[in-house]
């Protein structure tokens, strides 16, 4: 049974968190039209092609230049009105922020989808596996090497290969992708064994075997510069974690008792540490697929940080305001979720809604 | 808390930090970028780098392209060539000019000489030869007969060229001076040589059948001659030669495509890569904080709003915002970093900072100070912030690289400051012109290396600090 006090709290974050997600969207449309500058290039394109239209048509031939000037001017008026772009900004940027808020994520203006589709939704959802599919993965490999090689450390601590993990955490400030520079350098251009970058080679293999090697293959380097990146200061991180827990003071009453290590290791440190590491966890995925735009161009990679950086070079202001919609609301579902796990686990927010 | 008290503070946190090797490794490092960036900034100013990086080809045409830094030879085990520069302007002991009016007619016969002794194991990269000459268009062009004399006493005659304007580039890579190296070898040898052998090693590789054949040629040491014998129309007509003998190898940063010398851009990369790291940290920890502090001191609505702001900032995508911006508006480094400043100021460090002031806001001393009537802004300012800023201070040292890194992210895309050089426009530039694959790793790598020393810099001493703060590290 479901306390009422408590579906009240999640209907009360849920409103709080959409309005956060309607005022970010409403951000990110304002400034990715630049506050209705995009629409003047819109508009500058549209005479572009009209003019081009008419001076090409050879039924117009006869006309002379100040007539077919006028025709281009009323072309130019009825598409501009057709396209709705004689509204102010102000009212259009509502309508824009409906359309986006209710996932009617419109057509590209310059980029398409390998399909030739030229709608966000079908660039997104061509592109939203690529990056999935490698973010998830190092990110999953990041997480549990970092939780088991901290656990490891926090009970051998003190130890060689402790002291050289906390000495290297330093290393960490070095972001992926420049890790991924020397990765190229060293296994593409001086080694030649790995790609050094794309996500099949080319032509793709025909055989789906070959061709999940052949991915696979192009993984491994933007893993590996994540993998090394996050290394040390996320073991590093988990390692003292797990310290400041083992030295609670329920842990030494454990060992007092003479429980084995492993049972206060997975009963008494891992189990009250496992919520904030869960939500570290569930953010950086997120987070992750969000950020990945520099380490995608870099290696390549055609996911939705390669397209928003094209979009963002082409002014495509529709794939842009897409790209950020999705970001959004996946955002906003993982805090929800995490605050609906918390809120039902946290006794203190039991007993308040009780 | 008093100043003097704040200042013993931090003396007895610096001594402390000389106790951690990192600390120590961390100081050191920053010294040497900081002196760095003070001899850059002294030495070179800005608007002379700007304008050294900005004036493209004609300023370094003494330089060779893409040429790795000297000390490289060490690795190889090569003497490597450098670059050469003659002028028969400046007469010495490698150059002489003779001009001797032709009788009986306007003309002048005019001889440039270069002597030059070759040792390198290696054949320069580029040759060209630069005339100068004044000439009226009614007497005519003068014209110029090269002659490459190797030191085996060879003589190969390069051919004829009419100096058609008052500046006059010859380029040793063109065809016809191709055509008359290859003339010479077929006449001499008998030979057709092959495709492999390029022009520089004709003129200074060691010639034998084979080596023609198979184009594996090595490198003539010795005294070499070219002798450039100029007919000029006109008795106040001159001419003048500067040859340059482009080598591989170029000072101590070696020189990009555009043959201008890496240690500019590496050496004003230092000043700003820290000014623009420890100013985009400082405001956005000591704008957060204040925020902070606000928002727990005063609680209620204010609060309320600024958490949600923070929220609403959470959800915003960082990075396309700010690419977003800087490709919209095409801006300079500076207005790159208010926007980054603008960007992460309500960050998530709000919360916790928030949460501390919460906690002390209740302490007794504030309480007393409220009661004897100290002002709000007094309270926040001398009371609150003073007592949350030493945990706060390990961060924004850490937080440093990250903003130097996400400014090298940015000129990486090609979306940094367009004017002011920095490590990562070199990295841009090394990686447009393929550096990566085609092996010119010294271009990448010689940046990368500033850039990581920065960042360990501040992350070493961040750590160190982090423990000296948190004592509860400390022991761990």
């Amino acid at each position: 049974m479901i306390p009422l006090g408590f579906v009240k709290f999640v209907v009360k974050r849920f409103i709080v968190l959409y309005l956060t997600v309607v005022i970010a969207i409403y951000a990110t449309i304002l400034v990715a039209n630049m506050g209705g500058k995009v629409d003047e290039i819109v508009i500058g394109d549209i005479r572009m092609s009209i003019a081009q239209m008419v001076n090409q048509n050879p039924q117009y031939k006869g006309l002379s230049g100040e007539e077919r000037a006028k025709l281009i001017d009323q072309l130019v008026e009825l598409e501009i009105k057709r396209r709705g772009l004689d509204t102010p900004f102000m009212i259009r940027s509502l309508v824009y922020l409906k359309d986006a808020l209710t996932l009617d994520l419109g057509r590209a203006l310059v980029l398409r989808s390998d399909s030739g589709s030229m709608y966000v939704k079908n660039i997104i959802l061509e592109r939203l596996p690529n990056t999935v599919m490698l973010f998830t993965t190092v990110t999953v490999i990041n997480f549990f090497l970092h939780l088991f090689i901290g656990l490891y450390l926090s009970r051998h601590y003190g130890s060689p290969l402790d002291k050289i993990t906390v000495a290297l955490a330093p290393t960490s400030v070095i972001p992926g992708w420049f890790y991924g520079i020397f990765l190229i350098l060293i296994f593409y251009s001086w080694l030649h064994v790995l790609p050094p970058g794309g996500l099949v080679d080319v032509p793709p293999p025909e055989n789906p075997v070959d061709y999940a090697l052949s991915v696979m293959k192009h993984m491994i380097l933007p893993m590996l510069s994540w993998i090394i990146s996050g290394f040390f200061l996320g073991v590093y991180g988990n390692r003292t974690f797990f310290l400041i827990f083992s030295t609670e003071d329920y842990v030494e009453a454990a060992k007092a008792k003479g429980l084995p290590p492993r049972v206060i290791e997975t009963r008494y440190i891992l189990r009250p540490t496992l919520p904030p590491i869960v939500t570290s966890f569930a953010l950086s995925l997120i987070g992750s697929w969000g950020g990945a735009i520099i380490t995608e161009t870099v290696f390549e990679w055609p996911g939705l940080g390669l397209v928003t950086f094209n979009a963002i070079s082409s002014f495509d202001t529709p794939v842009i305001v897409g790209i950020t919609v999705i970001y959004a609301y996946l955002l906003m579902f993982t805090v929800l979720i995490l605050d609906i796990i918390y809120g039902w686990l946290d006794p203190r927010i039991k007993v308040q809604f009780r | 808390m008093s100043s003097r008290g704040f200042g013993g503070r931090v003396g007895s946190v610096l001594r402390e930090l000389l106790t951690y090797k990192s600390g120590i490794l961390g100081i050191i490092l920053l010294g040497f970028l900081v002196a760095l960036s003070i001899y850059t900034v002294t030495t070179i100013p800005v608007d002379k780098a700007i304008m050294m990086w900005r004036s493209g080809e004609s300023m370094w045409l003494d330089n060779p392209r893409v040429a790795p830094p000297e000390w490289i030879q060490f690795f190889v085990g090569k003497n490597l060539p450098k670059t050469m520069v003659f002028d028969s302007r400046k007469i010495g002991l490698n150059v002489a000019k003779s001009s001797a009016p032709v009788v009986g007619t306007n003309m002048k016969k005019v001889r440039i000489e270069f002597t030059f002794d070759y040792q390198y194991d290696d054949f320069p990269s580029e040759l060209n030869m630069f005339f100068t000459s004044n000439f009226t268009r009614e007497q005519g062009a003068p014209i110029v007969k090269i002659i490459w004399v190797k030191p085996n006493g060879e003589r190969i005659d390069l051919g004829e060229f009419t100096v058609t304007g008052e500046k006059y580039n010859l380029y040793f890579v063109t065809e016809p001076i191709t055509r008359a190296l290859v003339s010479y070898v077929r006449q001499q040898y008998g030979v057709d040589p092959s495709d492999a052998i390029t022009n520089m090693m004709f003129l200074f590789g060691k010639f034998t059948r084979e080596s023609l054949k198979t184009g594996k040629m090595e490198v003539e040491k010795g005294t070499y001659r070219a002798i450039i014998d100029a007919t000029l129309f006109g008795q106040e007509s001159d001419i003048d030669c500067k040859m340059v003998v482009y080598g591989t190898v170029y000072g101590i940063a070696g020189t990009d495509h555009l043959r201008r010398p890496l240690e500019i851009a590496l050496l004003w990369g230092a000043p700003v890569a820290l000014a623009f790291g420890l100013t985009a940290s400082l405001v956005t920890t000591f704008v957060g904080l204040i925020i902070a502090t606000i928002s727990g001191y005063y609680g209620g609505i204010l609060d309320n709003i600024i958490q949600r702001v923070t929220e609403i900032y959470m959800v915003l995508p960082f990075l396309p915002f700010l690419i977003l911006i800087s490709v919209f508006y095409g801006i300079n480094i500076w207005t790159l970093l208010a926007v980054v400043i603008v960007l992460s100021i309500f960050g998530p460090g709000i919360k916790s900072t928030r949460a501390l002031v919460m906690q002390i806001k209740e302490y007794p001393y504030v309480e007393a100070a409220k009661v004897y009537g100290a002002s709000n802004t007094r309270i926040i300012f001398l009371y609150i912030i003073p007592k949350i800023l030493p945990p706060v201070i390990p961060g924004l040292i850490s937080a440093v690289p990250g903003y130097v890194f996400l400014e090298a992210a940015l000129a990486f895309l090609g979306l940094g400051d367009p004017s002011l050089p920095t490590w990562g426009k070199v990295i841009n530039d090394a990686f447009e012109q393929g550096a990566l694959y085609k092996g010119y790793f010294y271009w990448v790598l010689e940046p990368s290396a500033f850039l990581v020393l920065t960042g360990l810099a501040f992350a070493l001493l961040g750590f160190a600090l982090d423990r000296i703060v948190n004592p509860r590290l400390r022991e761990m």
